[in-house]
């Protein structure tokens, strides 16, 4: 059997699913949110590239490294509030983080 | 020859995205100016900030740099291969955010000396970045100039959230402004995704040529074009993604409240609006269903949910959820009339909403903030000035004729009816009586209620100039709305291509 589109979309759909899963399931700690962010973003990446390439069109390619540049920047930005809120409240739990109720 | 084709395309772009540059420019001198002198020339930052996006304002609009455009700047021109627009739609709205912008920073001024830890020259070093990435948002012509855009303002917008770094809940809001944010940028990635895959290509003019040739349009560019609304719905901070709004409202220190009201959303909503009218025009009865929903919902929740408010930023929160949906269903109803009244309504409600933080950063006692409803009781005694401006604005917000906000609601409703959506209208007048309400309850507090003790005097300009320009503009449009007006029809026509 080869690999086709296909293949590559599934896994891309059930990572990008995994990682909303996993902000709004996930009751205990923001890191482990940080890294579902990066995993949406990552499977983001993989349809880019498998449409890219099975269409032989770099646009998607070059849209790849843009995400991948970005998503660094978001997660240093990320961090860097988590450390600030660190700082205020003692704990990163994602149960504490309630002193606003919407 | 085609060394000098690349010369000339090179000076259109640059002649096209000029006013970006500047404000990059100015920007990045003023990162580094900050970081060598140190916290005391905040204010001196500022201000030079405000010369900055002066400039850039006046170079988009003067005659000399549209005489370069095709047409006079009457025709759409476009930089960097199609990726970059400049038309009258987004100079009509890069105006408003550049306006918005500015007017920020005045308000930011006295808050930020107040306490040392805020005063520090990233602040408007950061609402500066953010105004770019908006610019670029709004001009946007690519999807990847459009994701590009986003993030730059997104991230300037999420430090500011945290800005008050040893307060818990400002560094709370920046937090869940944050997580949320990013989903959604996720979200708009992953539909970007599908749209490039079945639609072969990014660029919107590409994208609108493919979708009006396509006999069924492949079920994964629609579902590609739902992703990017439903992220769209929580940059601009509707129902049912408004989860977000009222906690970073309330936790963000107040002029970046402020900032976040007037410019985030005015910013995300064209970028939104040239999205859903110019590549995906050939799938507007799929979007249209999802738009209607949104603006409905949002109308309905931010009119009941702010009854019970008593933190007057809160209320603000629902204030603009429920505004954002009277906006949409400008958008809702797909026509020119829709399109051009969404646009008055603009550059009603940013300006108004400005005024209102205005005042509420007016509310200190013994040198600390106050933000409670109940803390505005008296203000008609003690501050009459500031209460009468306050009324003006509320009034302008519930939309009584014949203040400037009245006109909004006007457009907008009348534009739903021609476009034969009575329902809409209906609901939409009947919860802008529920909203009617909560402002005028805040007018009954500032006048019928126990007298408490006043407030402190406010020894700064910054905040009495931006009150003043936001009443004298609702005063203005009032009796004089026809330039605006005018305005808004050329943009909306530019956003057509009539």
């Amino acid at each position: 059997m080869t690999i086709g589109l296909n293949h590559y979309l599934v896994v891309a759909a059930i990572l990008f699913t995994i990682g909303i899963l996993g902000i709004f399931i996930n009751r205990r700690n923001v890191i482990v949110i940080l890294m579902s962010i990066e995993l949406m973003l990552l499977a983001v990446n993989i349809n880019f590239v498998a449409f890219s390439v099975f269409q032989n069109n770099l646009v998607g390619q070059i849209f790849t490294m843009i995400v991948l540049t970005v998503a660094a920047a978001e997660a240093a930005i990320g961090l860097a509030i988590l450390v600030v809120y660190f700082r205020n409240r003692g704990n990163i739990a994602v149960e504490d983080i309630n002193q606003m109720k919407g | 020859m085609n060394s000098i084709l690349a010369l000339i395309s090179n000076q259109m772009s640059a002649i096209t995205i000029l006013p970006e540059i500047i404000v990059a420019l100015m920007g990045m001198i003023l990162l580094i100016a900050g970081a060598v002198c140190g916290a005391r020339v905040t204010r001196q930052v500022g201000m030079l900030a405000i010369l900055g996006m002066a400039v850039a304002g006046f170079v988009m609009l003067c005659p000399q740099r549209m005489h370069f455009l095709p047409m006079g700047g009457q025709m759409a021109s476009f930089g960097f291969r199609y990726m970059f627009v400049d038309d009258a739609f987004a100079r009509f709205v890069k105006a408003i955010l550049l306006i918005g912008s500015s007017l920020s920073i005045m308000l930011s001024w006295y808050y930020v000396e107040q306490e040392e830890s805020l005063e520090r020259p990233e602040y408007p070093v950061l609402i500066l970045f953010a105004t770019l990435g908006m610019m670029l948002m709004v001009s946007a012509s690519d999807l990847m100039s459009v994701y590009v855009g986003l993030e730059l303002q997104s991230l300037s917008l999420y430090v500011l959230a945290a800005y008050r770094r040893d307060d818990l809940k400002s560094s709370e809001a920046g937090l869940k402004y944050f997580v949320l944010g990013a989903l959604s940028s996720g979200l708009i990635l992953y539909g970007i995704s599908l749209i490039y895959g079945y639609a072969g290509t990014t660029n919107f003019i590409a994208l609108n040529f493919g979708v009006h040739h396509m006999e069924h349009p492949p079920i994964g560019l629609i579902i590609g074009v739902v992703f990017v609304c439903a992220a769209m719905a929580f940059k601009v901070g509707a129902v049912p993604f408004h989860m977000w709004t009222p906690d970073v409202y309330e936790g963000a220190p107040t002029p970046v409240t402020a900032f976040f009201a007037t410019t985030a959303g005015v910013a995300a909503l064209a970028m939104f609006m040239r999205m859903l009218m110019e590549p995906f025009s050939g799938l507007a009865e799929q979007w249209q269903q999802i738009i209607i929903f949104v603006a409905v919902a949002s109308m309905l929740l931010g009119s009941f949910a702010g009854l019970a408010q008593s933190n007057i930023k809160r209320l603000m929160a629902y204030s603009s959820i429920a505004n954002m949906g009277f906006i949409l269903v400008g958008l809702a109803v797909r026509s020119a009339d829709g399109i051009q009244a969404l646009l008055i309504y603009l550059a009603i409600y940013f300006i108004n909403t400005l005024g209102v933080f205005g005042v509420i950063l007016c509310l200190r006692r013994n040198g600390k903030m106050v933000e409670k409803i109940s803390d505005l009781s008296g203000l008609g005694k003690t501050n009459p000035l500031l209460a009468l401006t306050m009324v003006l604005f509320m009034f302008s917000l519930t939309g009584v004729p014949p203040l400037a906000g009245f006109f909004g609601k006007y457009f907008v409703f009348l534009a739903a009816v021609k476009a034969h959506m009575v329902p809409i209208a209906i609901i939409g007048m009947l919860t802008s009586v529920v909203s009617a309400y909560y402002y005028l309850r805040v007018i009954k507090v500032m006048y019928f209620d126990e007298t408490q003790q006043p407030i402190d005097d406010l020894p700064d300009y910054g905040v009495k100039i931006v009150i003043g320009i936001a009443a004298v503009y609702v005063l203005v449009f009032t009796i004089y709305p026809t330039p605006v007006i005018d305005a808004a029809a050329v943009a909306m026509h530019s956003l057509l291509g009539g």
